[in-house]
């Protein structure tokens, strides 16, 4: 009998009964709730008359909605301050464990789970929003839902699901200076494309991934979604087990140790089988930028934008020249002569405390560039904007003439007030480059924390390798 | 959930690939409490020319003509047939939402995201895959026939088209019953309680520190 896949094991754990026709019944550990996903999960609920069936396993935060500057106004959309006084409400109706846009625990809901220590190796993580893949990164099963799945969970503590394939994506060797998680991940989803790990969950493994924190993996396991892969992974090792102990919600005393040995043994069998298994050389990473309107539209920052008169394939290039069209783009543009508009540094995949530093170590002592209108930092959460702050990191980056905000999901949908205006390029560490995403008409690039730094201060996308170090 | 058993709808051809959730239905609209109202914000940014917000009178708006949901030959299309990664992105439901507000009740492409196709069977939305040569030939067959039509009958599993060839299609058992019979799945899962019950006593046994 061959071995089991991490993916298999989480699964096997979590299976309350399946049907005839493969069908589980998958029981959910830890439920994350935002405001935009969930009112008309809580309202199905109330109208059905049911009740959660257990609300210790559910932790609700408002993000994609608030505001990043004077909090203490409050929120000045009178639709958006309706979402989130609807979660409020919903929160104390239901019972639920809930932080509050004026707790210093508030941030990104993709952020805050593993920072409170509410994500722990071995769950199955669910929240109405794609980008929930981030916590895998603790060799846990986790997976975005719609609201109607949302609504079940609510009700059951389960969800009706299908087991999906095995992916391994394998990134072998080390990365060079200068390339960091984000490199890597934008490098796997320009190798298998958007729909490459569609049906999968994907596990990550390899020396490369191994090398990373755990902030670093939850940055890869973030955008398994933007390769098509509901959930991303990586299996529990001693990084992990450091990253989790005296986290507020993780066990202590005998259960921690009760708790380790059960978590170490989620990790892939030796001789684990997978339906696919993808091979990417890690020295062969260069600092990636994305040029078009898909994540998959990536290329090193040492090229230039692709030319579809070369893609050989007539859908593909007529894509091409749509994305181009959009962005404003010349084929063939070497991209370090791209010139941006904005920078944003934030979202759940880049706004953890490692990625502030980062991007603050290339900004320290330097100037945001005049050609840039706007460098703004959005932190992951409360916590992290604090730990910063003790670090003196928004010193470095106010001085350099960055905007330091409050936690949020921000510019990273524009959902909130922060957003590009129509043809505005932007430099962005956010995971997303969609038509419209941070704005209608705006032309995001997804770059790495380093990256985006690098472009703020030399008004183009620039290779951060080459940037000697900072005066002083 | 409103059963779907049978379809005999217009058919709208949406030529693209990677239709993201975002250009299906873009964020502002995200900001209702509600599951309905979303059909006229459905493909926003390439349906109208001007910038949307919620609350806007949408007959004032500007109208990109050259986007196909305002040819008039395909008002009033049930059938949308699109390209590959159909719904990637983002889980938001309101994607399916305004589909089906807008009167859409199949989708047929040669793949789905994964997210974007369990939500469209909660609401009632059959996304249907046929092989990419399939899917080329109907859209041929659309832009050359006004008035294209077809007959979607979930039972049987087929897509007839107008010349009556019957094409066949892939649903799995669970999807295929909860929808023919408009089922709430929760209280299916409900009927399974004590299961429930007893997986937690088990998992309470192994794994303590997740019943805290
Ligand atoms: S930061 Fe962006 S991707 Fe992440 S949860 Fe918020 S909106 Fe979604």
């Amino acid at each position: 009998m061959t071995g089991k896949t991490l993916y298999d094991k989480l699964w096997d754990a979590h299976v309350v009964r399946t049907e005839a026709d493969g069908t589980a019944l998958l029981y959910i550990d830890r439920h994350l709730v935002h405001e935009v996903t969930s009112p008309q999960a809580f309202e199905g609920l109330r109208l059905a008359g049911r009740r959660p069936w257990r609300t210790d396993t559910v932790l609700a935060v408002p993000d994609h909605n608030v505001p990043t500057t004077h909090r203490d106004q409050g929120i000045s959309d009178p639709v958006s301050r309706v979402q989130v006084e609807t979660l409020d409400a919903n929160v104390h109706e239901f019972g639920i464990t809930f932080f509050p846009m004026t707790d210093v625990r508030q941030g990104i809901v993709h952020v805050i789970g593993p920072e409170q220590g509410a994500t722990l190796p071995g769950m199955t993580v669910v929240c109405g929003d794609s980008h929930t893949s981030t916590h895998g990164a603790f060799g846990a099963l986790a997976f975005g839902i719609g609201t109607s799945e949302v609504e079940h969970v609510l009700a059951t503590q389960c969800l009706l699901q299908k087991k999906m394939k095995n992916m391994l994506v394998s990134v072998d060797g080390q990365v060079g200076p200068g390339v960091t998680a984000k490199d890597i991940v934008l490098a796997i989803i320009g190798e298998i494309g958007t729909a490459g790990g569609t049906g999968y969950a994907i596990e990550f493994g390899g020396d490369a991934i191994r090398a990373l924190s755990v902030e670093g993996r939850m940055t890869v396991c973030n955008m398994a979604i933007e390769a098509g892969a509901r959930a991303g992974m990586v299996a529990v090792d001693d990084t992990t087990i450091s990253y989790v102990k005296g986290r507020a919600y993780a066990p202590t005393d005998e259960l921690w140790d009760k708790a380790v040995a059960a978590w170490r043994e989620f990790k892939s069998d030796p001789d684990a089988a997978f339906d696919r298994v993808v091979h990417i050389d890690a020295a062969g990473i260069a600092p990636q930028v994305s040029w078009g309107t898909s994540p998959e539209m990536v290329v090193p920052v040492t090229g230039r934008v692709p030319d579809p008169d070369e893609a050989g394939d007539p859908v593909k290039a007529s894509g091409m020249k749509r994305a181009l069209e959009y962005m404003g783009l010349e084929a063939n543009t070497p991209v370090n002569q791209i010139a941006i508009d904005k920078v944003f540094i934030g979202s759940c995949t880049n706004s953890r405390i490692e990625d502030l530093r980062a991007a603050a170590d290339v900004v320290r002592g330097r100037r945001v560039a005049d050609n840039v209108k706007l460098a703004m930092v959005v932190p992951g959460s409360g916590l992290v904007k604090r730990q910063a702050e003790e670090e003196g990191l928004d010193k470095v980056f106010l001085e350099a003439g960055f905007e330091w905000r409050e936690p949020g999901c921000s510019m990273c949908l524009a959902m909130n007030a922060d957003r590009l205006e129509s043809g505005e390029r932007c430099a962005s560490t956010s995971n997303r480059n969609f038509e419209g995403r941070q704005g209608q008409g705006g032309r995001t690039h997804l770059v790495s924390p380093a990256m985006a730094a690098a472009a703020a201060v030399t008004g183009h996308f620039t290779d951060v390798r080459d940037l000697t170090p900072p005066p002083g | 959930m409103k059963p779907l058993t049978t379809v005999d709808g217009l058919v709208v051809p949406l030529d693209r690939s990677n239709v993201d959730t975002d250009a299906i239905i873009p964020k502002q609209y995200l900001k209702s409490v509600k599951r309905t109202g979303f059909g006229p914000n459905l493909f926003d940014d390439w349906r109208y020319l001007d910038p949307g917000e919620p609350g806007m009178d949408h007959s004032k708006r500007r109208i990109n003509p050259d986007f196909v949901l305002n040819d008039p030959h395909y008002w009033g299309a049930e059938i949308l047939l699109a390209r590959k990664n159909f719904g990637c992105g983002s889980s938001r439901e309101h994607a399916v939402w305004a589909l089906t507000d807008y009167g859409i009740r199949v989708v047929i492409a040669p793949s789905f995201a994964d997210i974007f196709f369990s939500n469209s069977f909660k609401n009632g939305l059959l996304p249907i895959v046929l092989d990419e040569a399939v899917v080329d030939r109907l859209f041929a067959e659309v832009s050359a026939t006004p008035g294209y039509r077809l007959n979607v009958d979930l039972a049987a599993q087929t897509v007839t088209t107008p010349s009556g060839e019957a094409i066949p299609f892939e649903v799995g058992e669970f999807h295929k019953h909860c929808l023919l019979n408009g089922l709430d799945d929760i209280a299916l899962t409900l009927e399974h309680a004590d299961d429930i019950r007893a997986y937690e006593q088990r998992r309470r046994a192994e794994a303590p520190w997740l019943f805290r």
